[in-house]
Parts: C-alpha cells; structure tokens; sequence
C-alpha cells in the first residue's frame, strides 16, 4: 500500500469568523473507497475542496497523491476526477458534446461512447444539460470525474437525487472503480450507500473526524456488540409486563409509538419469548427484525439527534 | 446483485466492457487550448442572444446606414466607407466585450469556471482558449460583413495589418474590461449592464454617429475611449489610408494594459 491517496492532517478551514474545518485528520488508503458521512455543515465539503485545491487551508498540511493541492495543482489536477455537487456545466451544452470535450483534455481517456451507454444516457446524447432530469444530470457528472481515468476521484453526493435504478447502477459504478484500481472519496447523506460501498466511513462533526473505522466495527464499537429485536405493533403495549417475561438485563423502548425495540442480550430464546408474549395478547409483531445496530443508529448517537 | 464478484467477471452484459485502471494524463497544452477553445466558438454560435448582438445587429446597421441617408456623414466620399469601419468596431465590441462579458458572467453563476478548475487545463490555458475564441469569432464577423459591405461598393485602403493591430490591441482592451465586470458583478447585473454600455458606445463612440458633430469638449473626451480609438484608427486606415494610426494605437495600447491589469487583480473564479 505504501503512501496513503490522500493524507490531510490537522486542517483549519475557516470562513470569516466561522470555523468550518477545525483540526481535522483524516487518511484514505489507495484502493479504496472512503465515505465521509456528517449532518449539513459539518464540513465535509469544505474539506473535500481543500483536497480539490479549491480551498487554500488555513491551517494543518494536505497531501493528495503525495502532492500539496494548492501549490502543485497543475501536476495534481490530471491524475484527479472531480464531481461537483451542482453541475458546473453550461446548460446549453449537449451531454455527449460535454463528455467528447472534456476526454480531449486527457492524455488516455476512457471511450466515451461506452462510458454514455455504461451510465444510460445513450438517449440524452443530443440533449442539452437544462434539459436533462436531475438524474441525468448527476450521472454526467459522474461521467466527467471518471472519463480522464484518474486514480483517485472525489464524489461529492453522487446519488443525491438519483431513483433507485439509478443509484443501483451508480454503485455498480463506483464498486468497478475500485476493483480496477481507483481510489474513491466520497460524501453522502445515506446512511446505506456508506454501509454498501464503503471500506472505511469517516464520521465528520463540527469540522472534525469523530469516527472512522470500517462500517462493521463503527457498528460493534459504539454498539457493544448489542443486537435488538425491533417490530410495529399498536401504540401502548405494556412493555414493563414484557420484561417480566423476559431474563434480566434486557431493555424495552417504545420511540416513536409504535416503534417497539427489546435490546441487550438477545437469544432465540427472548426471540421466542417476545413471540409468544405478542401471540398471547394477539398482537402481530410487524416488520420483525432481529440485528446489529445500524450505522444510521451509530451515526445519531455520535452526531445527536437534534436537526440542524 | 453481485456485490462480491471477481475482477475478472465480466457481468456488465449491457454496455461494452470499461477498464478504468488508473492511466492518468493531461493532453499536451496545445490541444488542450484548441479543443476548449473550439468548444467555447460553437458554444458561442450556438447562442441565439450572442448572434444576435454579434452577427444580426452589426450586418443590418450596415446594409440600412449605407444604402440610404439616415444619419449624415462626415466629409465628402461614399457613406459605405464610413459605416464599412464603424460597423467593424461595433462587431469587435460586441464579441469581445458585451458577448464575453455576459458568458464570462454566467460561467462563474453556472460553476462551469469551478468544473473547468478541477481538469488538467490551467488557468492561463483557458485566457488563451477565451481570446482565440474571440479572435475567431471576430474574423468571421469581420469577413461577413466585409463581404456585404464589398457587395455595397466599398473600397476599403491602407495596409491589413494595420487593421489586425488595431482590432487585437481593442480586443485586449475589451475583453480585459468585459473580464473586469464579469469577475466582480453578478451575472444578471453584467448582462444588463454590458447591453447598456455597448448601446452608450455605439452611440457616443464613433461608431454610426460621427464624433465631429459632437461639441468640442464632449468630443476630445469621447475621442479617449476604446472604441472611438478603433474606430478612428479604422477609418484611418481602411477611408484615408494611413499606414499606422500611431496616436490611436497608443490610447488602445494604453487601454489595454490597463484593463489586463486591472481584471487580473480583481478577477474571482467562483
């Protein structure tokens, strides 16, 4: 492995009296993919542009490729794919003319013509970017940070408003990216995209990496290891009558009504027991689960549920 | 879903197979400014706003000033070979100020000058691929009308490359002020403001409207812009046949070193 794709120690990214980035580390392997995951403002994208050499950091040191992406830009932008989270492209430019222009800046660009179909825009070829749904407009994008075959591309948000068949084939995407070599960085909202494509999650908060560890260990670690039996029943079950049911050490919690969970150390035999307690009272335990803490579980814990 | 399949599965049965093993790369500097440059022309073509401004207007001012007397000329000699230099100055400060300003503006609104940022080609690379552009554009502005305004009866004089020496010295000039607005104003406020500036230039710079009917101190004032420098120096040229404008030459030289500097300092990507 060597020399990590991207090393960013200790950045300060400030924006007039706010603090945007505040000591943050952070390191992605070659080879793999990295989510960054944190709420709105956490400072994500601040980050990712300083990395980009969009932003000049006003603290701490950031190596992408070995490279300072401030003051080697030029020797670093070739061999660096960038998606943007809006567009960046001239409505009235048509996709494929885009996609052609932007490959003849490259030494060795992918074809573009499969690229097109690869990403389904094979129909939107003469089609102008105002005109592209939103969906089109994002897998362009995508098109533009891969066509230059960089070894490492920064994705910020490469699904935000994608459909599912979208997305599916976007994951496909990033997931052949990495088995050909690429190192991805990217940002995300969804709590399942990190768990399926990542290798590592980084949790950013208040400008700094809270976490970051593989999405299985994030789950054991800040989760003891737990598994929760989790279903939806009518509101008010009578959870103190379930737990003396059950072996000590187990917790009931109704959050939202209706939302019922029985955490601590669960056996097939509590299994049986909560069964047999909904069956007793005629209950059907919808949605039965038995599982791990989820990320989305692990990342409310560390981030706080209060909206921002 | 085949999340845990070996590199060497080849399941994208639609679509042809992508390698995308790393091969990075910039294309050599030349065809990197050619191929941007040449995106921004048909771009810039394609515009029906842009042909507007650039093409439309400049070639029915000539064909409807030269043929009849709408607004009197200067001095003996054929209206054409007044309008013929007027008209080709209006068409430089279209295309190289209003037209660049108003794409400049909205590049910087849309993040197209961001997006371009993050791909090999440098900043000095994409200046270049801006004014060949222009110049492109110009030439073809320039053969059009050139071509209505022979059919008119123009006998044009003087020496071609005075005309070139004039034309890149204004496009300079130009493209440095339209740079200046386009890189400190919103875009909607440049749009508005370029199509103002260019109609208070038309008017008030030599450009249909002889500069001798205007008072004496109002015309040494208009005689120091840009445009009137051009047009001046055109009529210079192409009418009385002079071999080098030398005065005019120096206000556009002046202009155009002053612009440059004053938009390279104040110029913003995003």
């Amino acid at each position: 492995m060597g020399q990590p794709a991207v090393e960013v120690t200790g950045l300060v990214k400030r924006y007039g009296a706010k603090t945007a980035v505040d000591g943050l580390d952070l390191r992605v392997q070659t080879g793999t993919i990295t989510a960054v995951l944190g709420p709105n403002g956490a400072g994500k994208t601040s980050t990712i542009e300083c990395c980009e050499g969009y932003r000049r950091p006003d603290g701490g040191t950031v190596r992408v490729l070995g490279l300072d992406p401030v003051t080697q830009g030029e020797q670093l932008r070739p061999r660096i794919g960038v998606m943007l989270q809006s567009g960046g492209i001239y409505p009235s430019v048509r996709a494929v003319e885009m996609l052609k222009h932007t490959a003849k800046l490259y030494a060795n660009p992918l074809d573009t013509d499969a690229l097109i179909e690869r990403l389904g825009l094979g129909s939107a070829g003469r089609t102008t970017f105002r005109r592209l749904s939103g969906g089109q407009q994002q897998r362009l994008s995508l098109a533009l940070a891969v066509v230059g075959r960089p070894e490492l591309v920064f994705l910020d948000e490469p699904t935000a408003g994608l459909d599912v068949q979208a997305r599916h084939a976007t994951w496909e995407l990033i997931e052949q990216l990495r088995r050909d070599g690429v190192t991805v960085v990217l940002t995300t909202h969804l709590l399942d995209e990190a768990e399926r494509l990542a290798d590592t999650v980084a949790i950013v908060d208040a400008g700094k990496v809270i976490a970051h560890d593989t999405p299985d260990a994030l789950s054991t670690a800040n989760g003891a290891g737990d598994t929760e039996i989790r279903f939806t029943a009518p509101a008010g079950l009578d959870l103190a009558g379930l737990l003396a049911g059950l072996p000590p050490g187990l917790t009931a919690a109704e959050q939202p009504p209706g939302a019922y969970t029985v955490g601590g150390d669960v056996t097939p035999d509590v299994l049986a027991k909560v069964t047999s307690w909904c069956a007793a009272k005629d209950v059907m335990p919808q949605g039965l689960s038995v599982g791990r803490r989820t990320l989305e579980d692990v990342f409310l814990d560390l981030t706080g549920r209060e909206l921002r | 879903m085949t999340t845990t399949a070996p590199p060497d599965d080849n399941r994208v049965a639609t679509g042809a197979a992508l390698d995308f093993t790393p091969k990075p790369g910039a294309a050599p500097a030349t065809r990197m400014i050619l191929a941007q440059a040449g995106h921004e022309v048909r771009l810039m073509l394609r515009n029906p706003e842009q042909l507007l401004l650039t093409i439309v207007i400049p070639a029915l001012m000539m064909v409807l000033f030269s043929g009849e007397s709408l607004v009197a000329t200067s001095g003996p000699g054929k209206r054409i070979d007044f309008y013929a230099p007027g008209l080709f100055g209006a068409a430089v400060l279209s295309t190289a100020f209003t037209g660049l300003a108003i794409a400049t503006g909205f590049e910087r609104r849309y993040g197209v000058l961001k997006r371009m940022g993050a791909t090999p080609l440098p900043r000095w690379g994409l200046i270049v691929a801006k004014a060949l552009c222009v110049l492109c554009v110009e030439v073809i502005q320039i053969a059009l009308l050139s071509a209505i305004a022979l059919a008119m009866g123009w006998k044009p004089h003087g020496d071609p490359l005075a005309v070139i020496v004039l034309v890149v010295l204004a496009t300079g000039t130009f493209a440095g002020l339209a740079m200046l607005m386009a890189g400190t104003l919103r875009a909607e406020a440049t749009l508005g403001l370029a199509n103002f500036v260019f109609l208070l230039l038309l008017a008030g710079g030599g450009v249909i409207i002889p500069l001798s009917k205007f008072p004496s101190g109002v015309r040494h004032v208009l005689d120091a812009l840009p445009i009137s420098a051009l047009t001046n120096g055109l009529r210079d040229v192409l009418q009385h046949g002079a071999t080098l404008p030398w005065a005019n030459v120096g206000i556009l030289a002046a202009w155009a070193v002053a612009a440059i500097a004053v938009a390279a300092r104040t110029f913003k990507w995003e």
